[in-house]
């Protein structure tokens, strides 16, 4: 408890919340990592995931890419590209990028295609009939219906990504993470226990705003039936996060 | 090289004997699971600090060991001082080589110990009770700050005391470690009058290796913080900037041993290993494990036992 | 590939290392957590509860929780226990959710059936409830199993032995293949467990493969545990 302490009041300690180390740079580094990430995963992603959900074709590949993205290890990741693209610390973003999309992407690509795949397949065709085009299905019905969904699958990429840049440090970046390799080896715990705290923080706060978003996405038509099936809607649209760094 | 390994294994039997123990009592005390480790008085766990070289002087340790009917756990790189010492502390390791002029500060910042006689000297009465270091070495590997030829040139700095008077931002690059030093930034500042607001710090987690080196060739730092023995300062012909005022410690090489675990045989062995080893043969090891060979520390130390009819 | 083959030995042994500092965590998280889930899945009040504190545990940084289990635990700092406890947390919170989901996805028809023909609730959780959640465990377990593996190789930071040696070792001498094969072998483990699991699955829920229903609810939930 006292760690706790002690780590509360570096936080407050005005003289850390100036400078390149100070805690104002490194939340923006940090959310800078998150977003650039987001931004490109979520590109790749939910487009992937919106083709694969609305024609059904490569529905093998969701569970496919998923799983053996899971299984790569984030921190050998990093320091093989680091390593490989030979350019010492100078591009250490290029690399740190790359591993924080490769997690990003498994859950938006499953948020998007299970978002689609939710749609009552009888509104897609009461859709058709009514004479729209696939485009028009796709986003007038699919993806309004699906959003929910796709930002639960955005909700659960951010978590995994603030909570996972921090092993950018590890390749002389900057972030949050750096309270943390930076202590480590002087065993400084309550610095350690700063980064961890202000991570959790920056991410309950974005996931917060999130949550507001997606309520806000909701169709007012879908959200008056949901509040009977209240129970499933909220299982189904909080993420579930995985492998975290 | 078979049981200087074992320690690994070790670590992953002991992984399942925890949860055969967690299961066992299914309120799960953690505690319960912590005698099953310590390992019979006899053996002597080793461990390495963070980086290559210190890992391959821990492999001779453990295979002289060995060659002497002496149980060994080798535990491989734990990581850096701060932590290495609290894990001889608190008996997850009973050996470690390391390096006596910063082991000297970590113990007694105070000490006006410059020689390597005397830092040995004075690092002998800061050992604290239950620790105590064995012959040193005449090895020597140390931090030293490098710069690129081109720099050096362009800047006339040859020495420490000269990046108190030129007018450039000093961009450092070291392990994440160095910022607390008393040899790093600061000490630039206390010793050499480096105005502070001129240093940049670039923490790089490599113990001074390849990347190290690269961000120095590249100019992302113009300072770099690389150990005495790493080849690439010779193949890169980095100027080392000399160090009048002995900011950097003469570093040693020596055992730094649990007590209990000291008996006239081990003292033996290890002392004899530190009787051979020099600043070449650190250079010549390190050469052939971040070289093209890519030698790992088992098959060097075996090597380097050999060459020296050691055992 | 020279590199590999003359060093096979090691690797082969920090594979093992790898392999068994897995095992625990994957375990103690999945039969930790069934019941958790369960209780969430049973009682509407501890179900906010449960989900909250386990997204909550799944947003600290994995390697902050390591380096602080030594002062929560008592434990010695290269004690495998640190790594074992903070990988069974986050097996935990990965694994609640999908037994929540789960349990939740047994049809209560048949669960009143069940207490109708004389079931009590101990028994009827066994013979009834957990044979019927079983196939969407199972994936929720695989999941646990790949990124438990993944997480391991954390354990290379803070001097825990296993194939993340070969990430903090080939980064400091600027050795790509070593990583490569760190990379290789963690993920070589993770699909054997998976097999592993989708066999063993097999054999205690063959009624998974005979009924269509079940199947496609297994795939399904193994995407919603990915994501949604």
């Amino acid at each position: 408890m006292n760690l706790f302490a002690d780590a509360i009041g570096w936080i407050l300690d005005p003289s850390h919340w100036t400078g390149p180390d100070g805690i104002p740079n490194r939340i923006l580094e940090h959310l800078g990592y998150t977003t650039i990430t987001v931004l490109i995963a979520t590109a790749i992603a939910v487009t992937l995931g919106l083709y694969i959900g609305h024609t059904g074709r490569l529905r093998g590949l969701v569970v496919g890419v998923t799983g053996a993205l899971r299984a790569l290890p984030t921190l050998g990741l990093l320091v093989y590209l680091a390593v490989l693209f030979g350019l010492g610390i100078r591009f250490a973003l290029l690399p740190t990028i790359i591993v924080l999309v490769v997690l990003a992407i498994p859950p938006l690509l499953a948020g998007a295609y299970s978002g689609v795949q939710s749609v009552d397949g009888r509104t897609v065709d009461a859709a058709r009939s009514m004479g729209m085009t696939e485009w028009q299905i796709l986003w007038k019905v699919e993806v309004p219906l699906a959003l929910p969904l796709i930002i639960g699958g955005i909700r659960s990429a951010v978590l995994q990504v603030v909570a996972t840049a921090t092993v950018a440090a590890y390749i002389s970046l900057g972030g949050l993470g750096r309270y943390i390799i930076d202590a480590l080896p002087v065993r400084d715990y309550t610095k350690v226990l700063v980064g961890a705290l202000l991570v959790t923080i920056l991410a309950l706060v974005l996931d917060g705003i999130l949550i507001f978003c997606q309520r806000l996405t909701i169709p007012a038509g879908v959200r008056a039936i949901q509040i009977s099936s209240r129970e499933r809607s909220t299982s189904r649209s909080t993420p579930a996060v995985s492998s975290a760094a | 090289m078979f049981t200087s390994r074992r320690g690994r294994i070790a670590a992953g039997v002991f992984a399942a004997g925890a949860v055969l123990t967690l299961a066992a009592c299914s309120s799960g005390d953690p505690l319960a699971a912590d005698e099953s480790e310590s390992s019979g008085s006899e053996t002597i766990a080793i461990g390495a600090a963070g980086f290559a070289e210190s890992e391959i002087i821990a492999e001779i340790y453990a295979q002289a060991l060995e060659a002497n009917d002496i149980s060994v756990d080798f535990k491989g790189q734990i990581g850096q001082r701060d932590v290495y010492i609290e894990a001889l502390n608190d008996g997850s390791i009973d050996l470690i080589p390391d390096y006596s002029g910063n082991l000297l500060q970590f113990f007694d910042d105070s000490s006006d110990a410059k020689s390597s006689d005397e830092v040995f000297a004075a690092l002998q009465d800061a050992v604290p009770d239950g620790l105590e270091v064995l012959d040193q070495s005449k090895a020597e590997d140390k931090d030293s700050y490098n710069v690129t030829k081109e720099f050096s040139e362009t800047n006339g700095v040859t020495s420490l005391a000269d990046l108190a008077g030129i007018d450039v931002p000093l961009i450092v690059g070291g392990n994440p470690e160095l910022a607390e030093r008393p040899y790093g930034p600061k000490g630039l500042t206390e010793v050499y009058g480096v105005d502070a607001a001129r240093i940049t710090f670039v923490p790089v987690s490599d113990s001074g290796g390849p990347l190290t080196t690269g961000a120095l060739l590249d100019g992302t730092v113009n300072i770099a913080d690389i150990f005495s023995t790493t080849p690439s300062i010779e193949e890169n012909g980095f100027v080392t900037l000399e160090d009048p005022e002995n900011l950097i410690l003469p570093q040693n090489v020596l055992p730094l041993i649990n007590s209990d675990k000291v008996t006239d045989k081990v003292k033996e062995v290890l002392n004899s290993i530190s009787a051979e080893l020099t600043t070449e043969d650190l250079i010549e090891l390190n050469a052939r494990n971040q070289g093209d060979e890519k030698a790992e520390p088992a098959a060097l130390a075996e090597d380097w036992l050999a060459e020296k009819d050691l055992f | 590939m020279t590199w590999v083959l003359a060093n096979l030995e090691q690797i082969w042994e920090l594979t093992v290392a790898h392999i068994l500092l897995s095992i625990a965590p994957i375990l103690l998280g999945f039969v930790l957590a069934v019941p958790i889930g369960w209780f969430a899945h049973r009682f509407r009040v501890s179900r906010g509860v449960v989900l909250t504190v386990c997204g909550l545990l799944y947003t600290i940084p994995s390697l902050a929780l390591i380096v602080a289990m030594p002062t929560i635990l008592g434990t010695k700092i290269l004690d495998p226990l640190n790594l074992i406890v903070t990988l069974t947390l986050y097996a935990i919170a990965l694994m609640v959710r999908t037994a929540t989901d789960a349990f939740d996805a047994v049809s209560k028809d048949v669960i009143q059936s069940s207490t109708a023909v004389g079931f009590g609730a101990w028994r009827r959780f066994w013979q009834v409830e957990l044979p019927l959640a079983g196939p969407v465990l199972l994936a929720g377990l695989r999941v646990v199993s790949t990124s438990t593996v993944s997480l391991v190789t954390l354990g290379a930071l803070v001097g825990m032995s296993g194939l993340g040696y070969l990430f903090t070792n080939g980064y400091q001498r600027n050795f790509p293949t070593e990583i490569l094969t760190g990379i290789v072998g963690t993920v070589l483990i993770a699909v054997v467990f998976d097999v592993l699991l989708v066999l063993i699955g097999r054999m205690l829920l063959p009624w998974a493969r005979v009924d269509e229903a079940a199947r496609r609810g297994a795939g399904s939930a193994r995407v919603k545990a990915v994501a949604a």
